[in-house]
């Protein structure tokens, strides 16, 4: 009735989500989103539930409309769910409180997730699920994969009978993402435990004009108290149902749950309570300190609402004297978090009540541990244990961080081991997001978990970026099952596989190698050379913790088979190989029968490129044999330059390198401020290959800056003569061009170490070298060899002055493009779609910009720490940049609008009053310059400077006024950013009022038609027939046009743009919309990793879409109708190839023909004719006259 | 009268075989060419092209399945078990075999002797009644010869014969210095049939936008007079099955290559034109000129004005050439 499969916590929930609803109601949001994926995926495919029939997916615009659907659904009798997080649950509580309050069975399934506070978290603590205790919801905790599968059954169940909804949780990422071998309960044991009988209750409750009633009625003082107290019996009854429901469960499964689990000695007197995986780490240190005769004990608490205390008590040995309960939360100025709180009022009620368990009250303090996935180790609850037997102990601590402000943190031995770690093989992996690392681990738990009877467990962690994401596997298989709920360890890893050389530098590796480990390194060296490549550090672990050394150059392997650049497979067959995990020839075998399961029935092809790239790895393995001394000369080095700013050498540097846990408390701003310009710091040199610029083919067009989505490729216009002592190898050539001084020269120089190596640099390169038309102006040439060189070519590029700013001309590209980035190396993607559009608005604006970004892809290259890109110029200035939320964006930046135009208006205000002492000229000044170009801009920064020299001398409390506002005299340019996931769904409600307010914003829509940052989901801005998650069988509906919404308006400034399509149009849309008084928009089409197709293709893509009629040019400008003219351009021509063209080259479009092929072509043809039509209807108002009709000569005249 | 003929052993009710089309995707659609008289049907191609870009999408797929960041450790849905177009094309097959009485040719269409063709077993197992290999093949490589080419031809006959037992009819280009000696080649390597001609798209310039596009352009009746040359000139001189395929609209265009020595002729563009009622109509008009001509059976009129059976063989030769040209007069219009 069980079977033993290996699985994420995500997909435990959604199996038996699915399985046991008709309505599913999603949207996404990490760490939830692949609940909702599955779900919609299994739909796709014909899944159908225990009752035969397949469930519904709707994607809704928001949790909030995902609840409100929920709601409906629930009110018309279906069996409805849905999977949540974080701020999406925040967004659900409303309707939560209805559906409690309406007595409506449901589960929902939160992956528990940090809410946004000083920063946004995607990663785990209570946060969200505390948030949602008074909504009327059970909640429900899961602490593993194993426990995800059996407790969203069991609340399934539960909710049923009781009728009381359950939120279901388990801790995000740590349990969602975590990989396990489980017993999953089959078809039969759900069939056997949701009862029909109380289905059909549910549906006889329905909304039924057959039979009707009316609820969400509005009571008055008489009677909603008591309507309020009404459902009291329910509650009282829920932790019975529960249990109940536990018990039928305990009998199909054998696995028993109780509201509250313990696990300890009999006598124990020291106690830990808790809720969630970090149970699992105190199971095994419990277990472990029984074993040396301490009497300790845990309690898991399992259904935190209804609270029971009966049952809480009932868990507690009578003989326990000290409690510590854990909360994986923070209430700020709440005297203990809330189990905590719950726990204390529990014990003390019933010690003064006449049947105490206790003869002495224990003594109970709170800790906080675990926020934003903080590691939560057996030497933490160590700890813990620890302080319940000192003298003094802390209340309100916190286990896991030093805190050095208000000392609450507890010391823990970070060395301390259990005896669980006995017996269980660690294995660790470095990897690249984009090196498949991950999936071929994943790909390894399934086979060991799958083809042998030992347990396993992988978790993975990722760093925030996306380009060049570095990923570490934590893998483990041991004989029984896992609880270690934590990472592994210094000195716990059997295995070290480090698939990158470029990280021998920037990560101790071996520091988490065991005696005797083995250590794989994916190097280009030859075995014989390969020592030599180890920082000095290193060297000396291998040789102290005799490690066994090993290298393949995996690169050429899969060159060699076949394989391009995909070494996944060889390295994991290297794993399989010498780890010892299963016998060589076993392994090998196993690992082959996995190629031919996966990929068997997609070619044979695939399969036998597998087979070769698996025994050429073998026959490639080497293992280096190591001296008996470390003989290397270099150490890792330093992290960041040393003329690195304090802050970035104390604390930046740290988290970059990986040690940002052992940061104190300190050291971290207390309101979220961090400094910009930080990206600079890190260099991180992932691009294999960069551009090299031949100043004798180029033209100077500007358009390799102009598309660079990292801002490494720059222009300057510089003088030789005063440009001090040039490195041999700067190159640099007479620029063309009479707008620059005689004697000027050019050069285009690229940043090596912060180049992705994209490549659309050299893509977009116009210039052919008309003997070789293979050679361009730049031409990609392998990174290493050019880095030291390029390094110091790059810093005398920055020592050159920047060209003056008022004397370029923007609207040519090239001249535009000497304008400073004030956006630079993000994390975004290689060959980001959307980047090389905040770029340019930071070159055109960015010294007086304010930002708005709405919560995304944006908002993490743009925000994520240890670095942020948004730039500062030499004198300090730069773009100012915060994330309120994903839904609230538009409003967010409206506000900061509406707050500089009042600021702008009070400081008018007091020039006009402080007039006699400022100088009645300065003044005239300061309200009336023409800002609207560069030189009107640069003279009023002068004329603030010369403002602030006045106020000095004027001591009155109007000009210290005056003088905290006078930076707002300079115009403002708010920019509101987001992607379509936000403008065209979660927050375009506020967007549109936004479109009305007639307020000078900017915004910025970059739109890559899917939500790009949670794993390319559909929004309403997917085109019909793209298959994106959720819409696994292809998106049934058209793109929403957003532009011909905002141009309804009549006042807005609208601009559809694509950068790779037309650059100069694009270049003009940004500083018409600036230069607008009023709302203005773009919507800019950005090409995204999301769609499945290299984003090489980029400019293409781009081209397909504008000729394609996907996505038409144009720019609808205001001002021109007040000159008669049509406000409507249209900036594109007539589509010139058949959509089918554009679609066939995207694999988010062209898999539909695989899966569906029957709806693509239906979808293809009215796409197609949508296409056209659409088109035709913006020339049809492009064509329209908007010449003043004329008085005096009518019709007749024309002639 | 008597419509039946004769095609790689087939027995079919008349000549008329809807040629290799996207009308056979559709059930629906490949009963009513059925019902509208049709004798087989061609299903339309698999395309080796298709299969390896099959292959190389499901290859690029997985890898950008296995690359992302924690928010997304993928970018697009799983599949499942999504089939190869090799699998829909089988699946279609048993559908069309299970919904017609008339037998069905599967298509294959490539230019690579290798391994793709082994697909044609699966298509024999699927319950394909014969094969069609279409070699669509553009000799770019300047230097590959003329030889090499008809090589490649026999090559890739010669692997698919290894593989099946029933029928195979080589569709071909008009483009063989020889084409009666390219057939009789084929006929030897094992082929049961060939069908004339294959039409090669022809890429146009579109000189406004000085870009190189591509256009489907229906076939003309016109068109079909080369095959019926070579038609009639490989009557009775080889003993495959002939058919004729490119440019058959109307009864007449059909009743001419007969004569010429046609078993079967192919629709296609009359077909996508006109929908499956040409077949009716053409039927139609096939009876009536039997019906006022002295044949009595389409057996007895094929290859009646076949080179060998004319009387004049030179009429299919180079004697009239010179007379054609000078017939030709322009147009005094033009001269304005």
């Amino acid at each position: 009735m069980q079977r033993m499969v290996t699985l994420d916590g995500n997909e435990a929930a959604a199996t038996i989500a699915h399985l046991t609803n008709e309505v599913i109601a999603i949207y996404p949001i990490t760490p939830a989103s692949p609940m909702g994926e599955h779900a919609d995926e299994w739909s796709a495919q014909g899944r159908k539930n225990l009752w035969g029939t397949v469930p519904t997916i709707v994607e809704m615009q928001s949790e909030g409309g995902a609840a409100g659907a929920i709601h409906g659904a629930l009110q018309s009798g279906a069996l409805t769910t849905s999977f949540t997080a974080s701020q999406g649950l925040l967004l659900m509580l409303p309707n939560m409180y209805k559906i409690a309050g309406e007595l409506t069975p449901m589960v929902l399934h939160v992956a528990a997730r940090s809410l946004a506070a000083q920063a946004l978290s995607i990663f785990c603590d209570h946060a969200d699920v505390m948030a949602a205790r008074a909504t009327g919801f059970s909640l429900l905790c899961a602490g593993s994969v194993q426990e995800v599968a059996d407790m969203a059954l069991i609340a399934q169940a539960a909710t049923l009978e009781g009728r009381i909804p359950i939120l279901h949780f388990f801790d995000g990422f740590r349990t969602s993402h975590e990989i396990s071998k489980v017993l999953l309960p089959e078809r039969k044991v759900v069939r056997s435990m949701i009862s029909d009988q109380l289905v059909q209750a549910h549906r006889l409750r329905a909304l039924n004009p057959e039979h009707p009633v009316v609820r969400g009625t509005s009571q008055n003082p008489d009677v909603y108290f008591q309507a309020r107290e009404s459902v009291n019996p329910y509650y009282q009854q829920m932790p019975v149902v529960v249990q109940a429901a536990m018990n039928r469960f305990a009998e199909l499964t054998g696995r028993h749950y109780h509201l509250f689990d313990y696990v300890g000695a009999a006598d124990a007197e020291r106690l830990i309570i808790m809720m969630g995986s970090g149970a699992d780490a105190a199971h095994e240190t419990v277990e472990h300190l029984i074993a040396r005769g301490e009497k300790v004990g845990l309690v898991k608490v399992r259904l935190f609402r209804p609270f029971d205390a009966t049952a809480l008590l009932a868990a507690l040995p009578a003989t326990a004297r000290r409690i510590a309960v854990l909360d994986r939360t923070k209430e700020p100025g709440a005297d203990g978090e809330p189990l905590y709180k719950d726990v204390v009022t529990a014990i003390v009620q019933s010690y003064s009540s006449s049947q105490s368990r206790f003869d002495v009250l224990p003594r109970i303090i709170g800790g906080r541990y675990g926020l934003s996935s903080k590691e939560f180790t057996p030497g933490m609850v160590k700890a813990v244990f620890d302080e319940l037997d000192a003298e003094q102990f802390k209340n309100s601590f916190t286990i896991g961080i030093h805190d050095d402000v208000t000392h609450t943190s507890l010391e823990w031995d970070a060395h301390f081991r259990v005896d669980a770690a006995q017996g269980v093989n660690c294995a660790l992996f470095y990897g690249l997001g984009s090196d498949g690392t991950v999936s071929a681990n994943k790909n390894t738990i399934k086979i060991i978990g799958e083809d042998t009877d030992l347990y396993a467990q992988g978790y993975f962690v990722y760093d925030s970026k996306k380009a060049g994401a570095v990923t570490v596997s934590h893998l483990r298989f041991g004989p029984t099952p896992i609880r270690s709920s934590y990472l592994i360890g210094d000195d716990e890893a059997q295995f070290v596989g480090c698939h990158q050389t470029i990280f021998l530098e920037r990560y101790d590796i071996l520091d988490k190698a065991a005696p005797g480990a083995v250590f794989l390194l994916n190097t280009a060296a030859a075995p014989e050379r390969a020592w030599e490549t180890l920082p000095h550090r290193m060297q000396q672990q291998v040789i102290d913790k005799q490690v066994r050394f090993f290298v393949i150059d995996a690169y050429q392997v899969a060159q060699n088979a076949g394989m391009g650049r995909r070494i996944n497979t060889i390295m994991q067959t290297c794993h399989f190989a010498i780890s010892g995990l299963l016998p060589r020839e076993q392994a090998i075998e196993a690992i082959k029968r996995a190629a031919e399961k996966t990929y068997g029935k997609k070619g044979p092809k695939i399969v036998d490129l597998n087979f070769r790239a698996i025994d050429a790895a073998l026959a490639n393995l080497h293992e280096v044999k190591t001296p008996q001394q470390a003989t290397s000369a270099f150490e890792r080095p330093p992290v960041v330059a040393a003329n690195a700013p304090q802050f970035v050498q104390n604390v930046t540097a740290r988290m970059m390198a990986g040690s940002g846990d052992a940061l104190p408390v300190s050291l971290l701003p207390a309101d979220g401020t961090w400094p910009t310009a930080t990206t600079r710091w890190e260099k991180r040199n992932i691009a294999l290959e960069i551009p090299v610029w031949d100043e004798q083919l180029c033209i100077h067009c500007g358009k390799c800056p102009f598309v660079c989505p990292h801002g490494t490729i720059r222009s300057k216009v510089f003088n030789p003569e005063t440009a001090g002592p040039i490195p041999p190898t700067f190159r640099h050539v007479a620029v063309k061009g009479k707008e620059f001084p005689a004697g000027a020269h050019i050069v285009y120089q690229v940043a090596p170490e912060d180049c992705t190596g994209c490549g659309l640099c050299v893509d977009i390169c116009p210039v052919k070298d008309k003997a070789n038309p293979g050679r361009r102006a730049l031409n990609m040439s392998p990174q290493p060899p050019l880095r030291e060189q390029e390094r110091q070519n790059w810093d005398f590029f920055l020592t050159l002055p920047e060209f003056d700013r008022r004397e370029v001309h923007t609207s040519v590209m090239k001249n535009a493009m000497l304008l400073q980035p004030l956006f630079e190396f993000s994390s975004a993607c290689a060959g980001c779609g959307e980047t090389p559009y905040l770029r340019l608005a930071s070159q055109l604006f960015g010294d007086r910009m304010v930002v708005a970004n709405a919560t995304g892809c944006s908002s993490i290259y743009g925000g994520n720490l240890p670095t942020t890109p948004w730039a500062q110029d030499a004198q300090g200035r730069g773009p100012a940049w915060n994330n309120s939320l994903f839904e609230d964006n538009a409003e967010f930046g409206l506000g900061m609008r509406i707050a500089v135009d009042k600021q702008q208006e009070y400081a008018h205000e007091l020039l006009k009053s402080l007039a006699p002492q400022i100088g009645e000229e300065l003044v005239q000044e300061l309200i009336n310059t023409d800002q609207s170009d560069e030189a009107g801009l640069h003279q009023q920064r002068e004329h603030v400077a010369a403002l602030h020299e006045r106020l000095r001398q004027i001591d009155r409390p109007e000009a210290q006024q005056l003088a905290a506002l006078a930076d707002v005299l300079v115009r403002r340019s708010v920019w509101i950013v987001g992607g379509d996931g936000w403008a065209y769904d979660i927050g375009f409600g506020g967007l549109d009022h936004v479109l009305a307010s007639g307020r000078n914003v900017n915004i910025l829509v970059l739109d890559t038609e899917v939500y790009s940052n949670t794993g390319g989901q559909t929004s309403k801005a997917t085109p019909r027939g793209a298959v994106a998650k959720f819409s696994a069988g292809g998106k049934p509906t058209a793109k929403k046009d957003l532009a011909m919404i905002a141009m309804a308006y009549n006042n807005v400034y609208v601009a559809h743009v694509a950068y790779g399509a037309k650059d100069v149009q694009t270049l003009k849309a940004f500083m018409e919309a600036e230069s607008y008084p009023g709302v203005s928009l773009i919507i800019a089409y950005s090409p995204c990793t999301a769609w499945g197709t290299d984003m090489l293709h980029n400019h293409e893509m781009q081209d397909r879409a504008v000729r394609s009629g996907h996505w038409p040019l144009f720019r609808f400008d205001p001002r021109r109708a007040a000159e008669h003219e049509n406000p409507l351009q249209l900036d594109s021509k007539e589509p010139s190839i058949a959509y089918r063209e554009f679609v066939s080259q995207e694999t988010r479009f062209n898999m539909l023909w695989r899966s569906h092929p029957e709806a693509a072509e239906r979808f293809l043809a009215q796409a197609q004719r949508h296409a056209r039509s659409s088109f035709h209807h913006y020339r049809q108002l492009a064509d329209l006259s908007y010449a003043e009709p004329s008085e005096n000569k009518p019709e007749k005249a024309k002639e | 009268m008597d419509l039946r003929t004769a095609y790689l052993g087939l027995e079919l009710k008349n000549p008329l075989v809807p040629s290799a089309s996207p009308l056979s995707r559709s059930l629906d659609m490949a009963k009513r060419l059925e019902d509208a008289g049709a004798a087989a049907l061609v299903m339309y191609s698999l395309f080796e092209e298709e299969l390896m870009h099959d292959r190389d999408f499901m290859d690029s797929y997985l890898q950008n399945q296995a690359i992302g960041h924690a928010e997304a450790t993928t970018f697009l849905p799983s599949l499942g078990d999504m089939p190869s177009k090799n699998e829909r094309y089988l699946e279609q097959l048993q559908r069309l075999k299970g919904v017609l009485e008339i037998p069905v040719v599967a298509s294959l269409n490539g230019v690579t002797p290798s391994g793709w063709v082994t697909h044609g077993k699966a298509l024999q197992d699927a319950g394909a009644d014969a094969l069609e290999l279409n070699v669509y093949y553009i000799a770019c490589d300047i230097e590959h010869s003329g030889a090499e080419v008809e090589q490649r031809y026999i090559d890739t006959l010669a692997e698919l014969r290894q593989h099946v037992t029933i029928p195979i009819a080589m569709k071909l280009s008009p483009q063989f210095s020889s084409v009666a000696n390219m057939v009789k080649r084929l006929e030897q390597a094992g082929a049961n049939g060939v069908s004339l001609f294959n039409r090669f798209y022809q890429p146009d310039i579109d000189i406004d936008s000085l870009r190189v596009t591509s256009q489907l352009h229906l076939s003309t009746s016109a068109e079909s007079l080369l095959a019926m040359r070579w038609i009639a000139i490989l009557f009775g001189r080889v003993n495959l099955s002939l058919a004729v395929t490119g440019g058959i609209h109307t009864a007449d265009d059909a009743i001419k290559l007969l004569l010429a020595g046609a078993d079967v002729v192919h629709l296609c563009s009359a077909l996508l034109m006109h929908g499956p009622k040409q077949i009716s109509k053409i039927l139609d008009g096939l009876q009536q000129w039997l019906d006022d001509s002295p044949y009595e059976s389409v057996e007895q009129l094929k290859g009646v004005l076949s080179q060998l059976h004319s009387g004049n063989p030179a009429v299919f030769a180079r004697t009239n050439y010179v007379q054609m040209l000078d017939s030709y007069t322009l147009d005094s219009s033009s001269w304005r």
